[in-house]
């Protein structure tokens, strides 16, 4: 009784704020007691906040149901607090490094006229994206399935501008530098200065970019310019992006160093405290996938089909099988997978489900990509640092007595 | 003249009442939970067995209910103080309430942050504070993998063809 009575108010002070903002709060039932109703700005009230200092929140699975992630879905991780008053009329990128023959700055304004500008679109997903689930468990933000969206990128590709920079012989790997500013206030520290190996700098999708499906990117996505490299952790594609180094060594900027983003160089088994030069540097990312459809929950008449769909993507050439289980994995049916719109763009899959009787069901879901890897139902290997949890996504349904 | 007048009396009183169970109706709604509230007996610990310094006073920041500071969202026990004051100056509560360490664990956190992120010599302070997080934010076992949790699922009805 009394409880309904809070519900109405609730209802009906959601309304309320409906009205005033001249549209439905959407996904307010997600919104735990007490939480701001505002939200990451630029971002769905749906997003599940981890952390607002520095903000972090990612988007839940069924969430993810569009073919490109809508901006306002588009998971957000920041190590340190956004710059403000970010102004695209006055930004530049400085390329710099060893292994560079002239440093080189560009306005925006040379990148957009003076190189090809292309468009691709690249799944990004945080390496520690699935660390909730880690036992003993990690430190750091507790993702659970969210850490991962994929957009239409139009920039241009950071080859471009290297070879117009001029790459040396002595080129290893290339680190950004971003202006984001470090959590303690301290203006000369450094937040995150991460990279990639320079084979993977020069590949044809990796880019310079300033637009997201179409419009600028979010403040919180890097506005107004960042690198995106699909494949790899999206730590590596930094964002309000200021400076890149080539660098003649493995880049040792803030976060490549020590245990960050780097799992064991052998496996270890759950718990051990692994010294800093026996951990690795996480390159590519592995196979996984999502239901997005249905959402988790849902319970549905005897006798019905249960259409479902999902996105699976990797850092390897393709997903090439998609499945799905009804029973714990003791059998496995094969869903419809869709091509690629290009390399390190997630794959759309749809199947539908009969179900043998009514009662508690779990549609567990499996990617197998080009390489031949698969996801493991159970947790895979244990890491100090929590990253690279690629296990079977599954979702809750009901079927209904007749 | 007589039964007229009666009628509209009648009519009165009922329009009285009416209006009086309205009004009951709407003041229940608006403020049925403040009654309620003030109805209650008064619990003898609203908090854990833990109160000095802030916690329990009038000032909205510093509510706890359940035993959860309310601004924060940390448990509110012995050390919450050191706690909140050395921890959320830089990051918010939240990197403290989602994750779960053992004191060694807690320890090599804050080692970390000392080495790579400016936090400052928690001096006799860090004792406290471990010893606040490692109880607050021990780890549970969960094996190789735990499964849904059911119990929080929100179950819906899905319309198909």
């Amino acid at each position: 009784m009394q409880n309904s009575r809070r519900e109405f108010l609730r209802t009906a002070s959601l309304t309320t704020l409906g009205l005033a903002l001249g549209t439905k709060v959407v996904f307010a039932d997600n919104l735990p007691d007490g939480m701001s109703l505002i939200g990451l700005p630029g971002k769905d009230p749906g997003m599940v906040i981890l952390n607002d200092r520095p903000p972090n929140a990612e988007t839940p699975a069924h969430m993810l149901d569009d073919a490109l992630t809508p901006n306002d879905r588009f998971f957000v991780r920041c190590n340190g607090l956004p710059p403000e008053n970010a102004n695209p009329a006055t930004w530049t990128l400085t390329i710099g490094g060893e292994a560079v023959r002239n440093e080189k700055t560009y306005t925006l304004q040379e990148l957009k006229t003076r190189f090809p500008v292309v468009s691709y679109d690249l799944t990004l997903e945080c390496g520690g994206n699935g660390r909730s689930e880690f036992n003993p468990p990690a430190k750091g933000n507790q993702w659970s399935t969210g850490a991962v969206s994929c957009a239409r990128w139009t920039g241009v590709r950071l080859k471009d501008v290297l070879n117009d920079a001029g790459l040396t012989s002595a080129a290893v790997y290339v680190g950004y530098y971003g202006k984001d500013t470090h959590l303690s206030g301290d203006p000369d520290k450094v937040v995150i200065s991460r990279g990639v190996p320079i084979r993977k700098a020069l590949e044809e999708e990796s880019l310079i970019a300033w637009e997201m499906n179409g419009a600028p990117l979010p403040m919180l996505n890097g506005y107004p310019l960042r690198l995106v490299f699909g494949g790899f952790p999206a730590s590596c594609s930094g964002k309000w992006l200021d400076k890149i180094v080539v660098r003649d060594r493995v880049h040792d900027g803030p976060k490549m160093t020590g245990q960050s983003y780097r799992v064991p160089c052998k496996p270890v088994p759950p718990g051990r405290v692994v010294p800093d030069d026996e951990m690795c540097i996480i390159e590519e990312m592995p196979v996984k996938s999502l239901i997005t459809f249905p959402k988790t929950g849902a319970t549905i008449a005897a006798g019905k089909t249960l259409p479902i769909r999902g996105k699976a993507w990797t850092a390897a050439a393709a997903i090439t099988k998609m499945e799905f289980s009804i029973d714990f994995g003791a059998s496995w049916q094969a869903c419809k997978l869709e091509n690629a719109a290009n390399r390190y763009a997630w794959q759309l899959f749809s199947a539908r489900v009969d179900f043998p009787q009514s009662g508690y069901y779990e549609v567990w879901a499996r990617a197998t990509d080009a390489g031949g890897n698969s996801q493991p139902m159970l947790l895979p290997g244990w890491n100090p640092r929590g990253y690279l949890n690629n296990a079977c996504h599954r979702i809750a349904v009901k079927v209904a007595d007749q | 003249m007589r039964p007229a007048y009666d009628t509209l009396r009648a009519m009165l009183t009922t329009i009285n009442f009416v209006a009086g169970v309205l009004f009951c109706c709407l003041f229940w709604l608006l403020a049925g939970d403040a009654v309620t509230e003030m109805l209650r007996p008064r619990p003898v610990m609203e908090q854990k067995a833990y109160r000095p310094g802030t916690g329990g006073g009038g000032e909205p920041e510093e509510k706890v209910t359940n035993g959860i500071h309310d601004a924060t969202g940390l448990i509110f026990a012995e050390g919450f103080e050191a706690v909140r004051g050395n921890c959320t100056a830089c990051h918010s509560a939240k990197l403290i309430t989602q994750n779960r360490a053992t004191a060694a664990g807690w320890t090599e956190i804050i080692r970390w942050m000392q080495a790579t992120q400016n936090l400052h010599d928690l001096g006799e302070n860090e004792e406290i504070i471990v010893k606040y997080l490692a109880t607050n934010y021990a780890p549970e076992d969960v094996g190789r993998r735990a499964g849904l949790d059911v119990e929080s699922i929100e179950w819906y009805l899905l319309e198909l063809e």
